[in-house]
Parts: structure tokens; C-alpha cells; sequence
């Protein structure tokens, strides 16, 4: 891990949350990130997606990354600076400007009575990008350049005057003002149809390839993820269970929830139609405080020792899975029967 | 899937639904939002001449991009009239044991009489229309005692059998609606408005803003509801993942306009419409990472939508003609065998060849798909 750092852009190293709620007496912890860890690497652009149910931990672990929640534990790196204990100065002249946000829904983002483009401005004054009036109108219509949007376009418009794919689009303009090397984007999509989904994930590639700018792409949609990601994380109340490339992650996952969430993606061919049952949480809550491993209460292939102990990370087939059926200090006979049971692909 | 294969599993929907009768027929219908501000009358033709009929039994569903009509015309086919909302002409017949019922004519009172128990209706956001104050026992009582005779054991032991038929964990009728997950509570909310066990069931956007995991629930309980009591099934989305999954027959709205309707498998294999080629081609595919385009341009604005066909403007075959003459919605010669539904397209160059040897031919210069 400590080489790890000065190699990415992002380290993220078993990081957690926790959420207390008092009632009266009763004290409830909430472990909404459970000591995750990935990385982003610095040598080249990569889109790097987190995904899982909702209720997985997945916006809590943005929140984070961006500042907006604060880690109860553990370690966050960016360009192998130290970015949970930076003064705000630094924050607001550095950190702020490299990694910018995307929310998802673009219509709550930006003020019905606002102007869009003033948005624009704003950004580019706050930051100093800019500081004549020339200068600042060439700055944004740049940014909107990128995504495929020109000044003269919104110039003066409402948001309620664009479509959703474009205030999506401004909104990504806007993450740009300040010539970020990171996007965060949580669930970006989820609020647009389908041929809209594909413009927004296609300018993702197009900023990695022609902009070099990485994005971090939170979403519970699978299919953009392997369209567009280049590494993956799948999360499970608040653990990173499976995390590589994407094309090993959801082309063969191992962990059996990762294959549960391949399972239930209803792939628009009328052929290919569901196998196999999909299991779901009754309560969103049981799972974050069950001992051992998360999903042992829906895990079709779990054994005694999940549900007392708490799985490790094992690095295998080009991947890491919190998984006790790939450890092998667990009797292989034992994870072989477990498998079976459970109908999973070894 | 060969052509030929595609043709008879087409063949095979037309006699599971040989011997159906209708269940909804709609006519010309065209169902406008008329609104006046400031002495300036503004119509937006959300749905505009449109004729369908959907078969007893079958599931049938509606695609289209945001802003297409769907949802107008599910309000449309379920009587659901409210200002700014005209029915402009047209007419929407239910045809159930007892006869006819016009849709659009039905009194306060008619409409009571038959929604949810012979229609009912699972809205867009259903996860939220639990009453938060009540448990989940006393909220199907409620809904029970509201349309039939009954008392609270029976209402709650009606509830109790009904959600173990349909698999949920009937521990689920002691909790608050905020105990449960957002996934079980749509569920929670599907079996309150079948109990009841309606002929018809209309569903707006089921699934949209659940994930894959809740949504594969959701969908395997919609299929169970409707086959238990071989009811009909009404969805409504933009997700043609879920069409492909649950459908046996899908509309195809643009704009307004019903543009193509054919069983399932011809949709997706061998649409003829250059609007639905570019919706199944511009689909992200599991095991394929290779570059797939939006639609070009944008989805016309209904206030003032273009002359001809509504997609010429974003069509890379149309001529003169499309920007003229409204193309009509023609069945397709020479397909089926006359009994079941026919495919249904309105183009002027349709094309005829399954989707993956003929791929439109993508304008050079591509718009982006907003």
C-alpha cells in the first residue's frame, strides 16, 4: 500500500464511516463504509466505477472522497498527498480545483431560477480561472466544447429551457471550469433513458481519451459499467467485495454476489432471460450489522465459517474477492461442497 | 436467432393469443395538453391518432424516449382525464365479462366500481405510497375494507395468503413501511394493488430507480401476478432491457405517435422502423465494449412538432415524402398467419433485414443525443 500512493492519483485505504443514531437510550452504529480500499492509477485516465445495490455504501464512499462526509478511519491519498487532514486553504486552492463533483439529478443541481450559465461564471471566478471578460467567456465555452455544448447555445437559458441530457452535459461543463484531474460522478445516469445514458457515458470515454481526465463513476447500472468502465469495485453494505478490471469483474465474477448482480441484469435480448433465482434484502439494515460476512444471509453458497467470521481480500484470477470460497486456509473440499450447493461457477 | 426462428417464435405468440379477445381497444385516440397563460393557448399533442388494442392475457408494453407520450397515454387508457389534459377525439373501450366500458365516459362512481378490482393501476415512485404511520397490516386492511365487505381477521389473513403465494415473507405485514427496503416495498406496494386480483393492470415505470438486483425482483413478481389469474399486464418504460425480459408484445411510441408494434422477438431482432433499429442498436450490450452511438438529434417538441413523419428530421433514409405525408401505421404484408396480432409499422422505408447484418448507415456528421 505505502508504494501504491505515490503511484496514484487516487489511494483510498481502508477507509470507514461510521453513523451513530441515538433513541432514547439505545445507541445504533452504522458502518455505511466498512474499511474500503481502492486506488485510481496516476500514469494514465482511467474510468474507474464503484457499483452495488442501493444502500450499498456507494454514495457515502463519493461523499467522502470529496470531502462532504468526514472518514471515522482511515486513509485517503491524492497525488501521495494526505488529502483527510488538509487545511482549508489548501482544500479550496488545490484539492477543490483537482477533483470536482457530478450529482445525479441535473435539475436539482442547478436553481430553476438561476440562469444556467451563471453557474458557469461563478465557478470561473471563484477558482481565478479567469479574470477578464473575454477571457472568462473563453474559458467556459472551452469547457462546453468538451461536451459537445457551445456558450452561444445556453447562453441565458433556464434550466428548465435545456433537456435533461444537456443540464447533464452543462453540469459536467461546469465540473471542468477548473481543469480538474478527476470527476467524481455519482450516479450520473440514473435519471436519464436509455439513448440519453449512452451520450453522457460516451463523453466520459471522450474525456479520459481527449481530455485525460479520469472519472470516478458511481452507478447500480452494470451494462454502462462494463460499456464504458476500465476497473471496477462492487460494494456490499459498506465492503468493496470484488474489485478489478471490468472485463474479468463482470465478464467472470467470482464473489456470489457479484454473480447475483450479473444475474438479475435484464439484458435487452428476448433470448437471454434470467436464470436462477434473485436474492434480496428484506431491510436494508440487517446486513450492515450481521458478524461475518455481509451476505452470508443471502449467500446460496455460504459456509459455517461466514457467519462468524469476517472474510480477508484474496488476490486471485487477476482480481481481489472478499470471499472465504477462494481462501484457501478454508479446506478446499469444503469450499468445493460449498460451491456445488450454492450452483456458482468455480 | 435466424429470421426463420424469429418468424415462428412470432408465429408461436400469435397462437398463445389466437383464441384472446381484447381487452382495451383504443381509436384514434389523441389526448392533448391544452393550456392557457396570459391569453396564449399552447397544445402540446402528447398523444396524437392513435389506435392499439391489447389482447386478454398478454403482457404488453410501451417504449419510447422521455417525453414520447407514454405516460399520457397510460393516463389516457385508464380514464385518469384531469386539466390540463383534453381528450381531443378518440375513443378507449375495456371489454371484460359484463360488456363493454367506455374508459373516457365513466362516471366518479364507475370508475370506483371497477379500479382495482377489475383495473388497477402500480404508479411511477410506488416504493412511496405507503402510509408511513400505519404497519403494513393495518394499510391492506384499509385498502381491502375499502372495496369490499370484510373485517379486520379476514382482511389481514386475505393479506397473509396472498403475499406467501407470491413468495414475499409475510413477517413483512407486522412492520412500518420505513423498516423495509425501498426493493420491498415496491413489492409490498405490487401486492396491495392486485389482491384484489384485476383483470387489467396498468404499471408506469415499475422499475425505473431501482437497481438490478430489486429490479429483477420486481419483475419476477409482476410475471407472477399476471400469470397467476392470466390477467392482462400494461408496462409502461424506457428501459428496453425490461421489455425484453417480461413482454410478449411492445408498442414503440415517438413523439406521440405509435411509430412500430410487433411481438417482442421481432422488435428486437427485426424491427423495420429506423427509430426502433437506432433504440435496440444504440443498447449497451454485456461482453461487448465496442463504440455504440445515441440517437442523433433530439426528440421534437410536442407544442409544435415537425410536418410529415415526426422523425424525419433525425432519420438518415427520409425523403421528400417523410417530410410531406404522415406515414400510416400499416400492418406488414406477408407475415404471420392472419390470426395473431399482425406487425404493425408506419414508414416509408422500412427496412427489411434482421439488426445485426443491417445496420443503419450512420450520418457522417453525428449530432449528439440530447
Amino acid at each position: 500500500m505505502q508504494t501504491d500512493r505515490e503511484h496514484s492519483l487516487l489511494s483510498v485505504e481502508s477507509l470507514q464511516r461510521v453513523f451513530v443514531t441515538r433513541e432514547g437510550f439505545t445507541t445504533t452504529r452504522l458502518e455505511a463504509v466498512a474499511g474500503a480500499s481502492f486506488a485510481i492509477r496516476n500514469d494514465q485516465p482511467e474510468i474507474y466505477t464503484l457499483a452495488g445495490e442501493s444502500g450499498s455504501g456507494k454514495t457515502t464512499l463519493a461523499r467522502l472522497v470529496l470531502g462532504l462526509e468526514h472518514a471515522t478511519s482511515g486513509n485517503m491519498y491524492y497525488k501521495g498527498r494526505d488529502v483527510l487532514h488538509l487545511t482549508n486553504k489548501e482544500r479550496r486552492d488545490w484539492f477543490l480545483k483537482e477533483v470536482q463533483p457530478i450529482f445525479q439529478d441535473p435539475f436539482a443541481t442547478f436553481s430553476p431560477l438561476k440562469r444556467i450559465d451563471s453557474y458557469l461564471y461563478e465557478t470561473t471566478r471563484n477558482y481565478k480561472m479567469a479574470t477578464t471578460r473575454e477571457g472568462i467567456d473563453a474559458h467556459v465555452d472551452e469547457a462546453l466544447h468538451a461536451v459537445g455544448l457551445s456558450l452561444a447555445e445556453i447562453r441565458g437559458r433556464y434550466p428548465n429551457e435545456l433537456s435533461g441530457g444537456q443540464a447533464q452535459r452543462v453540469s459536467v461543463a461546469r465540473a471542468l471550469l477548473t481543469r480538474p484531474s478527476l470527476l467524481v460522478a455519482d450516479e450520473p445516469v440514473s435519471m436519464l433513458d436509455a439513448s440519453l445514458r449512452m451520450s453522457i457515458v460516451n463523453l466520459f470515454r471522450s474525456l479520459r481519451d481527449d481530455y485525460k481526465v479520469s472519472v470516478l463513476y458511481i452507478t447500480h447500472d452494470l451494462t454502462t459499467a462494463y460499456y464504458a468502465a476500465d476497473r471496477i469495485a462492487i460494494m456490499l453494505r459498506g465492503w468493496v467485495v470484488e474489485s478489478g478490471p471490468v472485463e474479468k469483474v463482470l465478464g467472470e465474477p467470482l464473489h456470489p454476489y457479484t454473480q447475483n448482480l450479473k444475474n438479475a441484469i435484464p439484458e435487452a435480448d428476448p433470448e437471454k432471460t434470467w436464470e436462477g433465482d434473485a436474492s434480496l434484502a428484506v431491510m436494508d439494515t440487517e446486513e450492515y450489522t450481521r458478524t461475518g460476512c455481509r451476505y452470508a444471509g443471502r449467500c446460496p453458497a455460504v459456509m459455517d465459517i461466514c457467519k462468524t467470521t469476517v472474510p480477508r481480500d484474496i488476490e486471485v484470477q487477476g482480481r481481489s474477492v472478499k470471499c472465504f470460497l477462494y481462501d484457501e486456509e478454508v479446506p478446499e473440499a469444503e469450499r468445493m461442497q460449498a460451491m456445488a450447493n450454492g450452483g456458482l461457477v468455480a | 436467432m435466424s429470421p426463420e426462428a424469429a418468424a415462428s417464435a412470432g408465429m408461436e405468440q400469435a397462437r398463445v393469443n389466437e383464441e384472446a379477445r381484447n381487452v382495451v381497444e383504443a381509436e384514434g385516440l389523441k389526448a392533448w395538453y391544452i393550456t392557457q397563460a396570459y391569453g396564449v393557448e399552447r397544445t402540446v399533442k402528447a398523444v396524437d391518432d392513435l389506435t392499439l388494442s391489447i389482447r386478454e392475457g398478454e403482457i404488453y408494453g410501451i417504449a419510447g424516449e422521455s417525453g414520447c407520450g407514454k405516460s399520457t397515454l397510460l393516463k389516457a387508457l385508464l380514464g385518469e382525464i384531469v386539466s390540463p389534459l383534453t381528450i381531443v377525439g378518440g375513443k378507449v373501450e375495456y371489454e371484460f365479462d359484463a360488456g363493454k366500458i367506455d374508459a373516457l365516459k365513466q362516471t366518479a362512481e364507475d370508475r370506483e366500481a371497477i379500479r382495482w378490482r377489475r383495473v388497477s393501476y402500480i404508479p411511477q415512485g410506488s416504493m412511496h405510497v405507503l402510509n408511513p404511520v400505519r404497519r403494513i397490516r393495518d394499510t391492506f386492511h384499509d385498502f381491502i375494507a375499502a372495496h369490499q365487505e370484510t373485517t379486520r381477521e379476514k382482511s389481514i389473513e386475505m393479506a397473509r395468503s396472498y403475499l406467501q403465494e407470491l413468495g414475499l415473507r409475510e413477517g413483512v405485514l407486522g412492520n412500518y413501511p420505513h423498516q423495509l427496503s425501498g426493493g420491498m416495498r415496491q413489492r409490498v406496494t405490487i401486492a396491495l394493488a392486485t389482491i384484489l386480483t384485476p383483470r387489467l393492470i396498468f404499471a408506469d415505470e415499475p422499475t425505473t430507480a431501482l437497481d438490478v438486483v430489486v429490479q429483477r425482483g420486481v419483475i419476477e413478481l409482476l410475471k407472477e401476478v399476471q400469470q397467476r389469474e392470466n390477467s392482462t399486464l400494461v408496462l409502461v418504460t424506457h428501459d428496453m432491457g425490461v421489455h425484453a425480459n417480461l413482454t410478449n408484445r411492445v408498442a414503440v411510441l415517438y413523439a406521440g405517435n405509435l411509430v412500430e408494434e410487433a411481438d417482442t422477438s421481432t422488435i428486437f431482432r427485426r424491427p423495420r422502423h429506423p427509430y426502433t433499429r437506432y433504440l435496440i442498436e444504440s443498447l449497451p450490450r454485456m461482453g461487448d465494449r465496442s463504440e455504440r452511438v445515441g440517437i442523433p438529434g433530439r426528440p421534437p417538441a410536442l407544442d409544435n412538432p415537425p410536418d410529415g413523419c415526426r422523425f424525419h428530421p433525425r432519420c438518415p433514409l427520409a425523403t421528400d415524402i417523410c417530410r410531406q405525408e404522415v406515414p400510416p401505421l400499416l400492418p406488414v404484408e406477408g407475415i404471420g398467419n392472419g390470426t395473431g396480432p399482425p406487425h404493425r409499422v408506419a414508414c416509408f422505408h422500412q427496412v427489411d433485414a434482421p439488426l445485426e447484418a443491417g445496420e443503419i448507415e450512420h450520418a457522417t456528421e453525428m449530432p449528439h443525443a440530447d
